[in-house]
């Protein structure tokens, strides 16, 4: 189990992280979501002790990662920056990495046959391509048989294959019982592999709930409607409350009426309708405007917009 | 239950302590050997120093007669100064070497991987320390050694020189422990300014530069400063002759030398501990 309480660490006069708390817990994927420079690698960096924080502390298991006797075997890490000497091969990166943790030399062998990485085993680190390097990080990271996986990026950048390799690996993980903790920019991404997800912007933390939940609360309900009398029925759904967004001459995008009710309305008003479609809003246009509001409206609840944007999360938290 | 929680326990704090330096010995002699540009650069240096120390003695030895009276004299008072040309070829390397130990893990990234897997780091830097000076003493001792066996077979009908000489041992194994304290100190410079470029700037001026300006001081005040820096006072190891101007003796000045690695470690391990990687 991974705990955040109250960390922040401040880069310079750049506060990356904000008085952030959370808890990972084992048996599922946790998401770890945010945009590009939203505070995601440095907390990772301060729950491993790569880092200090200036307030807070961070645990693993109960205990800060710094006072682990043998880290490796309860914690898993796979940094997005580079941790391996490019000159070195890849099993003996990994051996020196294992004799530190007193595992045998089977260990290596064994993780390296886990990762896919067999034939490259004895080839230096530095040739590597991402998509090697990559599955190099995670033969280290799984080399303790560690309970708990801290993984800052995984896929970023790799190929279909290797996406699929590592969503597969982490859900493997999580069933096996493993806390894995997995940060991404891309909410998509995340809503196939996380069971629950954490969401920061700016450092603070914006929602802390099961992933279904997050997407039930963000994606707004829409309503596509075709039909010839688009002004009409505009008139009536936004009496009852709606926002209507006009696509084209007669398609009409309506959020805030469900689409039983618009039907009822255009029925009373003997409107043709040609097509009525329940959709819901794009998951990752959710997630940017959620992010995008803790980005324009620095201090929570100064404005309107922020208000709103924190009640509606406060709400998923809960 | 209660056995379960014992087992799950483990080793007491003290134990595993214990049992971990040796594992972390293992692992950074894993890193030294396994990075092929060191063990080169450490070949080509043992051969380099003791090839042209070779070469130099000889070309030295043929134009003997040529040698003014007072150059012979100071041969002759200090027969292992021939030794100058391998400590000055490979003093600036193994410090060089000693800074890349540490400075490559920052450049690579490496040093993430070492501090996650030791995130107490200081039994990191005295284990790199540890290997780094094996590797170093026996480099040095043998550079220190080969050189001194083929000069003395050169030089031998001119000026007579053996190992059982009053203090000639001394000086030769001094050398070799000279270069194993400076590639320390290199290591530790290294682990304080964490970019080889920079580490080498510094190495070569405090090992070159400095010793060199601070014999310029004038005064009294000025001859002590150029004393205690740390090559000039390692340095004395490496002499088998004492000069009368000498404020440290032999064993002295390497006490002074390893006063400043020692320091210098100090501070790394401090600085290592604090900041953030």
């Amino acid at each position: 189990m991974i705990e955040a309480r109250n960390l922040s660490k401040r880069y310079g006069g750049k506060l990356a992280v904000d008085h952030l708390s959370f808890t990972v817990t084992p048996g599922k994927v946790t998401g770890f979501l945010g945009p590009n420079g939203a505070g995601k690698s440095t907390t990772m960096r301060l729950l491993l002790g790569l880092d200090r924080p200036d307030t807070g502390h961070a645990s693993i298991g109960g205990r800060p990662y710094r006072d682990l006797a043998d880290p490796l075997r309860t914690v898993g890490a796979l940094l997005e920056a580079k941790a391996a000497h490019s000159g070195r091969t890849a099993r003996n990166h990994l051996l020196c990495l294992a004799q530190t943790q007193g595992l045998l030399p089977d260990r290596v062998d064994q993780v390296i046959s886990m990762a896919g990485l067999s034939a490259v085993a004895r080839r230096r680190a530095g040739g590597f391509s991402l998509g090697m390097g990559r599955r190099l990080g995670i033969a280290a990271a799984l080399l303790g048989d560690p309970g708990v996986l801290i993984l800052d990026e995984p896929v970023n950048g790799l190929d279909p294959e290797g996406v699929l390799w590592i969503r597969n690996l982490m859900k493997r993980l999580a069933a096996d019982g493993r806390a894995v903790f997995v940060s991404s920019h891309l909410m998509n991404e995340m809503a196939v592999t996380a069971d629950h997800l954490i969401v920061i912007g700016q450092g603070r933390l914006l929602a802390d709930c099961p992933t279904a939940e997050f997407i039930d609360c963000n994606s707004k309900p829409q309503v596509l409607v075709k039909t010839s009398k688009a002004a009409q029925l505009t008139q009536l759904v936004t009496s009852e409350g709606a926002q209507v967004s006009r696509n084209g001459t007669d398609v009409l995008t309506v959020t805030g009426v469900p689409a039983p009710r618009i039907a009822e309305l255009a029925a009373a008003a003997r409107i043709v309708v040609y097509e009525l479609t329940p959709q819901r809003a794009s998951l990752e246009e959710a997630f940017l405007e959620m992010t995008a509001g803790s980005l324009e409206f620095g201090d929570h609840g100064s404005s309107a917009h922020g208000g709103a944007t924190t009640s509606q999360y406060s709400r998923s938290k809960s | 239950m209660t056995t379960a929680t014992v087992i799950r326990g483990g080793p007491g704090p003290l134990q595993a302590h214990r049992a971990c330096f040796g594992r972390l010995v293992r692992a950074e002699w894993t890193k030294i050997r396994s990075v092929r540009s060191t063990v080169w650069s450490l070949g080509i240096l043992v051969v380099t120093a003791i090839g042209l120390n070779t070469f130099i003695t000889a070309a030295g030895i043929a134009g003997w007669d040529s040698l003014s009276a007072a150059t012979k004299q100071g041969y002759l008072a200090d027969p292992t100064g021939f030794l100058a040309v391998a400590l000055n070829i490979a003093q600036i390397p193994v410090c060089v070497l000693g800074a890349m130990v540490i400075t490559s893990e920052y450049s690579t990234g490496m040093i993430r991987a070492s501090v996650l897997a030791v995130p107490r780091r200081t039994p990191m830097l005295a284990a790199k320390a540890a290997v780094f000076a094996a590797v170093a003493f026996v480099a040095g001792t043998l550079v220190a050694f080969a050189s001194f066996l083929s000069a003395q077979a050169i030089i031998s009908s001119h000026i007579p020189v053996s190992l059982s000489d009053p203090a000639v041992l001394r000086a030769v194994f001094g050398m070799g422990l000279y270069l194993t304290v400076l590639g320390l100190l290199g290591l530790a410079i290294g682990a304080l300014v964490r970019h080889t470029a920079a580490a080498l700037t510094v190495v070569v001026g405090v090992v070159v530069v400095l010793s060199n300006l601070a014999r310029t001081l004038p005064g009294a005040v000025g001859q002590h400063i150029a004393a205690y820096l740390p090559a000039n006072a390692g340095l004395l190891i490496t002499h088998a002759h004492q000069e009368p101007t000498d404020l440290l003796t032999p064993w002295q000045g390497f006490g002074v030398l390893c006063l400043w690695a020692a320091l210098l470690l100090g501070a790394a391990a401090w600085s290592l501990g604090r900041r953030d990687v």
